[in-house]
């Protein structure tokens, strides 16, 4: 061995030596994140990632649990009136803010006019709606104290619906319907999401933040139940390089990931077995069909190209069983929904569907022997975006001796130009839900609805039943007229759902307390780890 | 001298403002904007959105706004960053890209111009062709071949090394970037120093040198060697500018909260703040570059002159 050799294989033990972790009692969950927060304040966040930050340090007056099912959060309980449209929730006594003050009726008051406020510019302030004048404070036509929630007392809170809305209790569990400290706004204003400044109510409290490297909170002592904590830390690494965080997993320096390549599952499978989890989520991918112009507006057209196209070629081949296969809109496993209405194609088998579809488009007068059937499919720049369309493309050449060609855009230039009424042939399009009810994914395709319904579908009965489903009190009649409306729907193909997602966890096995759910929903208050 | 600085840095502001004029209206014409997402937001909110980032005001009043921030040092917030402003991102990730980015140029500076030194002086041995094909090897595999590989045996594998992060700063944590951000560029300086080393040792100067008699390596180090620095300094300039303002790859790759990943971030986000910060961060740092390595160029060549 040379002097300088001697020289580097010292550095490298010693510093390998200096590195290795001493033996703390503490537990600390070390989990993946996907990415980087745009923000902490929960008027101005937007995606899950985000969300599973934010939750661990605030908490709204219900939570999911593990499973994701509602329960109780700073609300200890709740009264409904009969009408459905006041709700009246008792905050725990022992419910505390990080600086030991307690949680006031007035904390919620403050939150939710702060987040319709116009002047904040809440990007989802839209979902909270549903409360009385919500939407027109939001849109600056009655002053923002009109909003339908007030503080009965300290520790009690009323909040008034426009209408009776079945699935309240789980827009409470949204990030948009979380507390904010008044006394320590009014310090801090907007810079309250800074470490040393944020007052929290949730299981854990903010620590320290470095943008792209991590994110650290530390139990909440004065959480009303801190004594069923069982993490003493938690560090958020935000990772947006998916197979970084996998190899980091694999290192045994990441307890969990989120969102790791479809195309690992199998690996992975294969060397962590049941650390890697894959429950269906609550998303649906789709194509989006022009409805206003020809051929699209002819509903068999739309039929024949959804029938033509493989989903279990997609989801396997494709996402290796990340997607799994839908032929609906409504994911499966919403509660009081189940499996939602198929149209009558789905029971086929591909080949037969196919034979239909060729049938369905010569009555159509498109195709071989017809008029030729040139179609352009526009997805957002993406790798598996780009596969799904280009195996979509070759279906349907293959049975309709269809062109079709690819057009690609940034993601946000694809949505932008959606949303502003661009005309197109097929356009991708997918959606997560915001809440667990399958209103959130048919509202998308009613005709008033400017921004979300790419497609410009216009049905009068469809449209008729979803606003009768908002009037129903009674939940299963309601659940009817939504499954009647997506029956329609199904039947006309204003889009073609081609799969729901699954979501993609590794969680290693020194983690205890996780449920898989379709909500997504991890808080870590209920996670502990083992040495 | 001083006033050759003087003049190069004066002639630097019309360069940095047409770079930040150019920059700023050709991220414009992009479609879309930094608020149109994969769920779209509802018209309202968009418009009180475009107001509080005063995105609704004419694209010249913006224009003029941002100039008259800039001046006065402000960024102003970053559109995705929402917590920070677009100078707070930069002045926290800037430190970890320049750490690392140092370490990279140093390794590859001093590994480059010795490799190239050994095969220049054994010009067409084994070791002279083991050297370049090592070299063309690490010009050509790029560095998000070079990361994961280093990663998965030195991490996954061995578990001597973390497979990423930059945790307390230690040696530990930045071998791997390092290095995969030196690779490349090692090999670079390695192929530019044997070429004129190879030159610089045919001159009448190193022969005359020789014939006086003095020691080999007083004849390389003091006289081959400073004239064949001049290529390789000239590479110094864009490639420190480059290393130091960060690596999106090396840094998604291993996880580094560094400046790189907001080029790509800010740019694919939309985020109009952002990429006008790190433009001229790139700017400034080429400027700057350009301008030390003409001086060095004084030192290095007499027949140079900055008067």
């Amino acid at each position: 061995m040379t002097k300088m050799q001697k020289l580097a294989t010292s550095l490298l033990f010693g510093t390998m030596l200096m590195g290795t972790a001493p033996a703390f009692a503490e537990a600390v969950l070390h989990r993946g994140n996907a990415g980087e927060p745009q923000t902490l304040d929960y008027a101005h966040i937007s995606i899950d990632i985000e969300g599973f930050v934010v939750r661990d340090l605030f908490e709204g007056l219900t939570i999911y649990d593990a499973n994701g099912k509602i329960v109780p959060g700073t609300a200890e309980s709740w009264t409904v009136s009969d009408d459905e449209t006041v709700y009246t929730f008792k905050i725990r006594d022992n419910a505390n803010w990080s600086d030991g003050s307690p949680v006031t009726a007035e904390d919620f008051v403050f939150a939710m006019r702060r987040l319709e406020d116009p002047k904040t510019a809440a990007e989802y302030a839209n979902i909270l709606y549903p409360i009385k004048n919500a939407e027109k404070a939001n849109k600056g036509e009655v002053p923002i104290d009109q909003l339908g929630i007030k503080a009965i007392d300290a520790k009690t809170v009323e909040i008034t619906l426009e209408r009776p809305t079945p699935f309240f209790l789980q827009l409470l569990a949204h990030y948009t319907a979380l507390p904010l400290s008044k006394a320590n706004f009014e310090k801090f204003g907007d810079q309250f999401v800074k470490p040393g400044n944020m007052v929290s109510n949730g299981a854990f409290v903010l620590q320290a933040h470095v943008p792209n490297d991590t994110l650290t909170v530390v139990k909440n002592e004065k959480y009303w139940d801190a004594a069923n904590v069982k993490l003493d830390k938690v560090i958020f690494y935000p990772i947006d390089d998916d197979a970084a965080s996998v190899r980091r997993f694999e290192a045994k320096e990441l307890d969990l990931v989120y969102n790791f390549s479809a195309d690992q599952i199998k690996r992975l499978r294969e060397s962590y077995s049941d650390q890697v989890h894959v429950p269906p989520g609550l998303a649906t991918y789709y194509y989006v069909f022009d409805n206003r112009e020809p051929p699209y507006n002819d509903v068999n057209v739309r039929r024949a190209l959804s029938m033509a196209v493989d989903r279990d070629f997609l989801a396997q081949e494709i996402y290796a069983g990340a997607q799994l296969p839908a032929y609906n809109l409504v994911p499966p496993g919403l509660e009081g929904y189940g499996q939602g209405p198929q149209p009558d194609f789905a029971t086929l088998s591909q080949i037969d569907r196919e034979d239909k579809a060729v049938e369905l488009m010569k009555t159509a007068g498109y195709g071989e022997g017809g008029k030729p059937l040139e179609i352009e499919i526009r997805y957002n720049t993406n790798a598996n975006h780009e596969r799904v369309a280009t195996a979509v493309a070759d279906m349907w050449k293959n049975t309709f001796g269809a062109k079709v060609s690819l057009v690609n855009l940034d993601v946000a230039s694809h949505y932008a130009y959606l949303q502003e009424g661009g005309k197109f042939n097929v356009a991708r399009a997918g959606w997560t839900a915001d809440y667990a009810d399958p209103e959130n994914f048919l509202a998308l395709n009613v005709g008033s609805n400017v921004t979300f319904n790419y497609g410009k579908y216009k049905n009068d009965e469809f449209d008729a039943l979803m606003k009768a489903s908002y009037e129903e009190r009674d939940p299963a009649k309601r659940m009817d007229e939504m499954k009647k409306a997506e029956t329609i729907l199904m039947n006309d193909q204003p889009i073609a759902p081609l799969m729901n997602n699954a979501n993609l966890w590794l969680v290693s096995e020194r983690v205890s307390g996780w449920g898989d759910n379709p909500v997504n929903e991890h808080l870590s208050k209920f996670l502990s780890v083992s040495e | 001298m001083i006033s050759f600085v003087l003049r190069r840095l004066l002639s630097a502001v019309p360069t940095v403002f047409v770079v930040v004029t150019i920059s700023f209206f050709l991220m414009r014409f992009a479609p879309g904007g930094p608020f149109n997402l994969e769920r779209p937001l509802p018209p309202q909110t968009m418009a009180n959105i475009m107001a509080t980032y005063k995105l609704d005001q004419p694209l010249w009043r913006q224009y003029v706004n941002y100039l008259g921030n800039a001046v006065t040092g402000d960024f102003g917030p970053s559109f995705i960053y929402k917590d920070n402003t677009v100078s707070e991102l930069i002045g926290k990730a800037l430190p970890y890209s320049v750490e690392l980015g140092l370490y990279a140029i140093l390794i590859a500076l001093i590994g480059g111009v010795t490799l190239g030194t050994i095969a220049a002086l054994r010009q067409n041995s084994a070791l002279d062709f083991g050297l370049m094909a090592f070299a063309t090897v690490g010009v050509t595999v790029p560095n998000f071949v070079v990361g994961p590989v280093l990663t998965l045996i030195f991490a996954v594998m061995l578990s001597w090394l973390p497979a990423g992060g930059w945790g307390d700063g230690s040696a530990r944590n930045l071998i791997l970037p390092m290095t995969a951000l030196a690779l490349p560029q090692l090999a670079v300086f390695a192929r530019l120093t044997r070429g004129s080393m190879i030159e610089a040792l045919h001159t009448d100067h190193i022969r005359t040198a020789r014939a006086y008699g003095l020691p080999s390596r007083v004849v390389v180090i003091t006289h081959a060697l400073r004239g064949a620095m001049l290529p390789v300094v000239s590479y110094l300039a864009p490639c420190a500018a480059a290393l130091l303002t960060g690596s999106a790859v090396v840094e998604s790759i291993f996880t580094i909260p560094g400046v790189g990943r907001y080029f790509v971030l800010g740019a694919l986000n939309r985020d109009y703040p952002l990429v006008m910060g790190t433009v001229i961060l790139v700017a400034v740092f080429v400027i700057v570059f350009n301008l030390l390595v003409d001086i060095a160029y004084g030192l290095l060549d007499p027949r140079v002159r900055h008067d």
